[in-house]
């Protein structure tokens, strides 16, 4: 029991569950063709049938059962705020579930040349009273059912008053919000907390007008939209939902990290030695000081920052999106391409920070500048 | 034969109620065509739809589940306000009224985790409507407009969190300050906010930048709270109904839920 804890607050770590997930990614959701035999051999796929649902439910609640039994992991699980992120993770792969098994079916029947599943004759509809009003009616009940024995069983959360001269250790935005102040770890509020949420908002705004892929317009399908899709799920699923789960159960005192069975020791020593890229530069690299002008001093931040957003484009234009950007034109492949870059940019940022203690490319304090 | 109608039956043929449902008990196809049309709220409806547009597993019934919990917490809501009062000087006292003097005190419970579950719903019903690839044309639009219905169910949430001004909510909030201070030009510490200035004046400063705009001072005081307490209970949700309005009418108008053609 004592190892089987171990391990899970050894797996649990940010460095390698992100890694974990991140490389795994691909052969749940295979982006291309040679990920897809992947997927195949591994029999990932079982994943959308009913027997995959079953195995991974019950093994979600085996994990948290068992998982209870343990004080440090009921402290943070049964925390009254947490408990709806508990129910998110069951509700996630439910759904995912619900979508790839239609979609899945949907794409063996239209590689047969058959219509999707969703298709009916378009002379034959049905009434809206009764077959759709009794459906809403019938759920609107269960989630008020629900709700009702969630507010008796589960009192909201009051703490101390509020009281400006006591800062709790940790203090954590609202749950919806940890994946931004997980972000803060590795940018600082300016990116973190205003412009990556801007950004997020208008990409989100943007698909539509970036995907103009035709497939799977009101139906379940994943064959013919695998980028789309790849790329949604990598964002919700990775850089949003896991990141919340991280900074709901994982991060405790002075946001260092803790894994599910772990106490939360305030003492807890990190060691800090982040450094900029100018330092590792000057001087690790090069022995001198650093230099006492800012432009020359940031010089190889900004050559990476604008580097990494002029080479790519172009690059990936030529390459792997090539069909993408003859498709989109200038303009759209730019916004693109540029949304893309931008989400990438964070586990790149989490990367350099694991391995080389890197604080910010770009160091301008003086200007609140800092990447 | 007896030809005696049983009471519901006579009061279902009075005018009273005949007065209120035109169409009488839906029980022929026209009556149910009918009793749909008559009705305010299910004229929200069509009055025929495609087959799969009716089942569970395309929709998930989840838009409808994200509004009906925003007409849950909006009664909740109100009830709420009748008990309490947006200052420092009460805001608590009276959270913990609302659990020990109300009777059947779980108004706040409903409130609260209906909020969580709304801004769950939310995620899954935009999530559905990524994997049908609902947002294609012609429904673009109203994906972006979805959007910024998941942005303000965001809001409404987070300006919520300060009401009970207990420790939770205050530094959950001076963290979600804190970021605005940063915002690039406008936050006394974010980038470019020293390019306004003029000479030592520093236009964007402690007493006037982004986080002072939404806090209503330099910290997360009496002021923000009837901020909070304002919009949350008013701005926000004036906004969110209206483009609720515009979310629906435009399923509607955009040729009704998606389908195969
Ligand atoms: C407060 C939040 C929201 C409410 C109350 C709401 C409500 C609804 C309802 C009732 C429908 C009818 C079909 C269904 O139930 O699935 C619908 C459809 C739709 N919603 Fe939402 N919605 C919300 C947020 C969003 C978000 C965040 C998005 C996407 C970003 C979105 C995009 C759409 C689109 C594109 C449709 C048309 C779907 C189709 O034709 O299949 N909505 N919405």
């Amino acid at each position: 029991m004592e190892s089987f804890k171990d391990f899970i607050d050894f797996l649990t770590q940010p460095t390698l569950m992100l890694t974990l997930s991140m490389v795994t990614f691909p052969f749940f959701f295979p982006i291309n063709d040679w990920f897809e035999k992947w997927n195949r051999r591994l029999r990932l796929n079982l994943l959308w049938t009913n027997a995959g649902l079953v195995v991974v439910m019950l093994g979600l609640a085996l994990f948290f059962v068992v998982g209870v039994q343990d004080a440090e992991f009921r402290l943070i699980m049964l925390k009254p705020d947490n408990v709806p992120i508990v129910g998110l993770i069951f509700l996630v792969y439910f759904f995912m579930w619900v979508s790839m098994k239609q979609a899945s079916d949907n794409d063996a029947r239209l590689s047969s040349g058959k219509k999707p599943n969703e298709y009916h004759d378009p002379d034959e509809k049905v009434l809206v009273w009764p077959d759709l009003v009794y459906v809403e009616f019938i759920s609107l009940i269960l989630c008020m059912c629900l709700l009702l024995v969630w507010s008796i069983g589960l009192e909201a959360p009051l703490e101390e008053p509020a009281n400006p001269a006591a800062t709790p250790n940790p203090s954590k935005a609202p749950w919806y919000f940890l994946g931004l102040q997980e972000m803060l770890v590795y940018f600082d509020p300016w990116l973190a907390g205003v412009v990556f949420p801007t950004i997020i908002i208008f990409g989100l705004m943007a698909i539509p007008y970036l995907d103009k892929n035709p497939e799977g317009s009101g139906y379940y399908q994943f064959k013919n939209r695998r980028l789309a899709i790849s790329i949604y799920m990598f964002g919700w699923i990775i850089l949003w939902v896991l990141l919340i789960i991280i900074g709901t159960f994982l991060r405790g005192p002075n946001w260092n990290f803790f894994g599910p069975f772990e106490y939360w020791d305030i003492h807890k020593l990190e060691p800090l030695t982040n450094i900029n890229l100018s330092e590792i530069i000057y001087i690790k690299l090069f022995n001198t000081g650093l230099p006492s002008n800012i432009f020359l001093r940031e010089l190889f931040g900004f050559i990476v920052v604008f580097g990494y957003f002029l080479v790519f484009p172009p690059l990936l234009a030529k390459t792997v999106l090539k069909r993408l950007y003859l498709q989109l034109g200038n303009f759209g492949y730019g916004v693109f391409v540029f949304l893309l870059l931008c989400m990438l940019s964070l586990p790149i940022k989490m990367y350099l920070r694991w391995i080389f203690n890197l604080k910010y490319l770009i160091a301008i304090p003086e200007y609140f500048f800092n990447i | 034969m007896s030809d005696k109608k049983n009471i519901f039956e006579r009061f279902g043929e009075s005018q009273v109620w005949k007065s209120i449902f035109r169409s009488g008990v839906p029980r022929t196809r026209r009556q149910r065509m009918m009793s749909v049309l008559n009705s305010v709220f299910l004229h929200l409806h069509p009055v025929r739809l495609p087959r799969h547009a009716v089942k569970l597993k395309f929709t998930w019934c989840m838009g409808g589940l994200t509004f009906f919990l925003f007409l849950v917490l909006t009664i909740s809501g109100i009830l709420l306000m009748f008990y309490y009062r947006p200052t420092a000087e009460y805001a608590y006292t009276d959270i913990i009224d609302l659990r020990e003097q109300v009777p059947l005190g779980i108004m706040r419970e409903i409130h609260r985790w209906g909020a969580h579950a709304m801004v769950i719903t939310t995620w899954l019903h935009m999530f559905r409507v990524f994997m049908t690839g609902s947002y294609k044309p012609p429904r673009e639009f109203n994906w972006s407009i979805g959007v910024l219905l998941l942005v303000l169910t965001l809001l409404l949430s987070f300006t919520g969190y300060l009401l009970p001004w207990d420790q939770l909510a205050m530094w959950a909030i001076t963290v979600g300050g804190n970021m605005a201070r940063a915002t690039p030009f406008v936050g006394h510490e974010g980038p470019g906010a020293a390019l306004l200035s003029i000479g030592d004046i520093n236009f964007i400063n402690m007493g006037a930048d982004a986080k002072f705009a939404l806090l209503g001072g330099r910290f997360v005081g009496e002021a923000a709270l009837l901020r909070f307490y304002v919009l949350h209970c008013i701005g926000l949700p004036f906004v969110v109904m209206i483009l609720m309005a515009v979310h629906f009418w435009r399923v509607r108008k955009d040729g009704g839920i998606s389908g195969p053609t």
